[in-house]
């Protein structure tokens, strides 16, 4: 291709460095397993190498876009991405490391798993064929089937990771039905190619069903109604880091790589293919936030609430103008370090891992009644996430929101952000449940606990991190802004 | 700095109450009402120092105080602070009833007193930069921000309900209700903003930017409306007052207090700083729906309250009927109703708050607030019932107290205007003093149900209740000082009114 001879190789190999690094990071971490099992080391190699990783990314910023083959590219979009994933996997990391402390099996290999899927992670980012974007899924996911049912002995865990493999198998069937179908009438797979091609017969029915197969399959991995039923089940049975990862790192790399389908390939012109789009953002809202009234599961509640945040998220995607990329990032910033500070603190909570048999988590709400009055500070990190999901000011939720409100009034899409306030109204009352949950003083049942000394270890500092950060960008978000202007820019 | 700093004293102060739990129970509040008073003797001092007439044409700016400072370039969001006339009697209430509600939770807050008044502390503080906040961004935050320690303050320290309504459930609804409806005035402010972005190209949320954006008339209808049903949940205005009755009846006194006191005044606030002078042709086609409601909201109020059993919620309902009043004065436009507005919150603030704390202090002697189970207590607490006669007589806008002064001067006013309204109105007035009586006659007079003394008022109780009185009477007989603070803001918004009422008159 001619657009690979523009580059150096070392420019190249700079531009790709941080996915080498964390490729190498897994070997580093077998190798060092195979010689001698040591569950510290295992854990700070993973850290190491995936802070190089992200240190190679931000030096690699200055490259501009880099097409590495025809297959990636290396430009803002995809180092943003980059950035998220690599950060949300260095937050699991530290949450794994306390986690596994109790857990008896080998705990090493977990990081092997979760440095692929990141691996994966990076590659789909960075995805412009779509080879590339089956590639990228797949590694994302089939580490992810292993840790989510990493404590197999529970039947929670070991239900949950085979539920996500078997609708991740189905996922996989339609995206590649979709990419069939695509390949067969255009006869190419470039995301460029393929939009050129949609917008010159776009209503060639075999090119429709391509798309909207493909569509499927990544509505299966973002859990957009009505691909979500996996959701609620997958997230209450994982361990707790696991559950961090999926929700996180793997959900932003795949809408990332369906931003970049919509900038390129998915542009369609006809209405009612807005619309369409714009009624399953509506449901996804409506059912996510519907569904999460009746939980009594603290991870549950978080998979349906995610299951709203991306219905708010599709808002974007629908206006697909203006201001839309510029929204899809701060929002999915935000996201990540909102959903980092909840389940970071339902994961410290369920800290040292203690077999049940049943679910292992604490995840349960009433275990966390009356946590304020004994850990005060994690209890704050969790009243100040789930005012961020509720979108309440002086959060980063609320910028994120703000957006998604500004994004929908500026397109006049009247309906969508209708349903963004009445998803709004609706969410509060969850929202609220768990954090007065967090401050009633009664006699909880089967109370569990942070260990006395959570603040002190890697995980609890991220969380508490995370949480000033949340706060901060609340109070000034402008920095954020600003890179994500540049990013989107 | 000022407008900062007033804005941060309660911040501030609410943290170091929460710290200060470990020295044990009194130090919270002896810091929370040091706090308040810091805040309050500061505005005074302001009010002293400022003049609050309209400066001349063509000045540069109508705050008598301004700050600002860049914060989000992107949209031309500034911290932008200024205080008027209007905004410095808000804040100086805000200030008062805030040690008010500081000093009479002293004994009925005994478990967790720090958070509790760190909750406190920070309502106050996010009032403060309501009544100060004039870039809409900014507005909105502190407008939405205040929601959440409000709901703690009902959740954890609240009552549960008579029958079977949790106080939990009480706070949701009433985040839900403010926040759903605070974000249907969000939609409103973008969508002002795109229009003015529309028209001049450069994003900005600056309330004197946005005073002039060109707008359909269409739109302007629909964004007025964002912005009136925000603020119309939080009056309330019947049919959105579904959260008031459980809010306050499931609240501490503190919560009561500030909900009643303050919170509602924000309401009418944001309807004359912003609702009025961005949508003036709007607004002035919708005042006859709004006074309308305002008049239902009267009676509404008052025959509800005069049905209800427990005393906290009738006091609610009456609260209801008298932000009737405030809507239909607000809506008539005039000067002299602009004016009856602001000593009519001023007013019920103070007689609102007074009732409540009687209602609190009962409570804590009686441990109900089923007026079923009171009657006769004439006899029985020293000092107490008759406070309560004085308020209830404000109450009912007896002449002589500042409420009969601010409810003249809406009816006199809206008079002119809209002579219907009015004379339907004045009726609610019969009903305000069949309900006020009721509460004389249910609670202090009657055959008592027990012969046993209860505890009289203590030293704190009194100087608190008096001080109430004196300034309900001391407004009643002299209320010029509060006119002449006002009169400058009230003025500005009387003119965009007018200059409405001109074009649409004009039209036709």
């Amino acid at each position: 291709m001619s657009d690979v001879a523009n580059h150096g190789v070392l420019t190249t190999l700079l531009a790709i460095s941080p996915l080498i690094l964390v490729c190498l990071t897994v070997i580093v971490v077998m190798l060092s397993i195979a010689w001698k099992r040591n569950h510290a080391l295992s854990a700070i190699l993973t850290a190491v190498g995936l802070n190089a990783a992200l240190l190679a990314l931000l030096f690699g910023w200055t490259l501009g876009s880099v097409d590495v083959t025809s297959v990636l590219v290396v430009d803002d979009l995809s180092r943003f991405g980059g950035v998220l994933v690599l950060m949300s996997t260095l937050a699991c990391v530290t949450l794994a490391h306390h986690y596994l402390e109790g857990y008896e099996g080998p705990r090493d290999e977990f990081y092997l798993l979760l440095t692929s899927a990141a691996a994966g992670g990076l590659v789909l980012v960075s995805a412009r064929h779509m080879t590339t974007l089956f590639f990228g899924i797949e590694l994302l996911s089939m580490p992810l089937f292993g840790m989510l049912a990493y404590t197999f002995r529970d039947r929670g865990a070991l239900e949950s990771g085979i539920k996500y493999m078997v609708l991740s198998a189905a996922a996989t069937a339609f995206l590649l039905f979709g990419m069939a179908l695509l390949y067969a009438v255009t006869g190419t797979l470039d995301f460029a190619e393929l939009g050129a091609a949609l917008s010159a017969r776009g209503s060639d029915p075999w090119l429709l069903a391509g798309a909207g197969l493909l569509l499927v399959g990544l509505a299966f991995k973002l859990s957009i109604v009505p691909f979500h039923l996996w959701t609620p089940d997958v997230y209450q049975g994982g361990p707790g880091p696991a559950t961090t990862f999926l929700a996180t790192a793997s959900k932003v790399a795949v809408f990332l790589v369906l931003l970049r389908l919509f900038q390129s390939t998915l542009a369609f012109h006809e209405n009612w293919w807005h619309d369409l789009l714009g009624f399953i953002a509506v449901i996804t809202m409506l059912v996510g936030n519907l569904l999460a009234l009746t939980q009594n599961d603290l991870k549950r509640l978080l998979g349906y609430s995610s299951i709203a945040h991306f219905g708010y998220l599709l808002v974007a995607l629908v206006v697909n103008q203006g201001l839309a990329v510029e929204t899809v990032g701060i929002y999915l910033v935000t996201y990540v370090l909102t959903t980092l500070g909840a389940f970071g603190v339902v994961t410290l909570v369920s800290s040292p891992y203690i077999a049940t048999g049943g679910t292992a988590d604490a995840s349960p709400l009433h275990h966390y009644r009356g946590l304020f009055w004994r850990r005060p500070y994690l209890t704050a990190v969790m009243t100040v996430s789930m005012l961020s999901l509720a979108g309440i000011p002086f959060t980063a939720g609320f910028i994120g929101k703000f957006y998604i409100i500004a994004v929908g009034v500026e397109a006049h899409r009247w309906w969508l952000v209708g349903s963004v306030v009445v998803g709004s109204a609706i969410g509060l009352y969850y929202y609220l449940r768990v954090m007065v949950t967090l401050f009633l003083h009664e006699p909880g049942m089967q109370r569990r606990d942070a260990t006395h000394d959570w603040a002190e270890r890697a995980g609890g500092m991220v969380v508490l991190g995370v949480a000033t950060l949340v706060i901060l960008l609340g109070l000034y978000p402008t920095p954020m802004i600003n890179w994500v202007n540049w990013v989107a820019g | 700095m000022t407008l900062v700093w007033l804005i941060l004293i309660p911040f501030i102060g609410g943290l170091l109450c929460w710290q200060a739990e470990r020295f044990g129970d009194q130090a919270p509040r002896w810091i929370a009402l040091g706090t308040m008073l810091l805040e309050l003797v500061m505005v005074l001092g302001l009010w002293v120092s400022s003049d609050f007439q309209l400066p001349a044409e063509g000045a540069a700016s109508v705050w008598t105080l301004e700050w600002q400072a860049d914060w989000i370039p992107r949209f031309g969001i500034q911290l932008h602070l200024a205080i008027d006339g209007l905004s410095l009697l808000m804040i100086a209430l805000t200030g008062l009833l805030g040690a008010m509600a500081v000093v009479c939770s002293w004994k009925e807050i005994v478990r967790r007193v720090g958070f509790f008044h760190l909750n406190l502390l920070w309502i106050l503080g996010g009032v403060v930069g309501v009544f100060l906040a004039i870039d809409l961004f900014l507005f909105f935050l502190f407008w939405e921000m205040m929601l959440v320690p409000m709901y703690f303050l009902i959740a954890l320290w609240g009552h549960s309900g008579s029958q079977g309504s949790s106080r939990i459930g009480a706070a949701t609804k009433f985040f839900i209700y403010t926040q759903a409806s605070g974000l249907l005035m969000l939609i409103a402010i973008l969508g002002l903003v795109f229009a003015h972005h529309g028209a001049t190209g450069e994003y900005t949320f600056a309330y004197a930017d946005l005073l002039n954006t060109p707008l359909s008339e269409t739109t302007a209808w629909w964004l007025m409306l964002g912005f009136f049903v925000a603020f119309a949940v939080k009056l309330p205005v019947v049919p959105l007052h579904g959260w008031l009755p459980d809010a306050h009846a499931q609240a501490p006194t503190a919560g009561s207090v500030d909900l009643a006191g303050i919170l509602l005044k924000t309401a009418a606030y944001g309807m004359l700083r912003f609702a009025l002078p961005l949508f003036p042709e709007a607004s002035q086609a919708f005042a006859p729906v709004a006074m309308t409601l305002g008049l239902i909201g009267i009676f509404y109020g008052a025959i509800l309250a005069c049905g209800q059993q427990d005393l906290k919620r009738l006091i609610a309902y009456t609260s209801i009927s008298h932000m009737g009043f405030v809507l239909i004065g607000i809506y008539a436009g005039t000067e002299l109703a602009l004016q009856g507005v602001v000593a009519l919150m001023v007013a019920h603030a103070f007689s609102a708050a007074g009732l409540f704390i009687l209602s609190g202090q009962l409570y804590e002697r009686l441990h109900t607030r089923d007026m079923r189970q009171m009657g006769g207590l004439w006899g029985r607490i020293r000092g107490l019932p008759g406070f309560a006669l004085v308020f209830v007589a404000a109450s009912l806008g007896l002449p002589g107290t500042a409420n009969f002064v601010g409810e003249f001067m809406v009816m006199f006013g809206a008079f002119g205007v809209a002579p219907w309204v009015v004379v339907i109105a004045s009726a609610g007035l019969i009903l305000a003093a069949v309900y006020s009586l009721f509460i004389m006659q249910r609670v202090y007079y009657g055959p008592p149900v027990e012969e046993t003394p209860l505890a009289g008022l203590d030293r704190r109780e009194t100087i608190l209740l008096f001080g109430i009185v004196a300034l309900v009477v001391f407004f009643g007989i002299y209320p010029q000082p509060l006119l002449d603070t006002s009169a400058g803001a009230m003025q500005v918004v009387q003119q965009s009114v007018q200059q409405a009422a001109v074009m649409t008159g004009g039209a036709q």
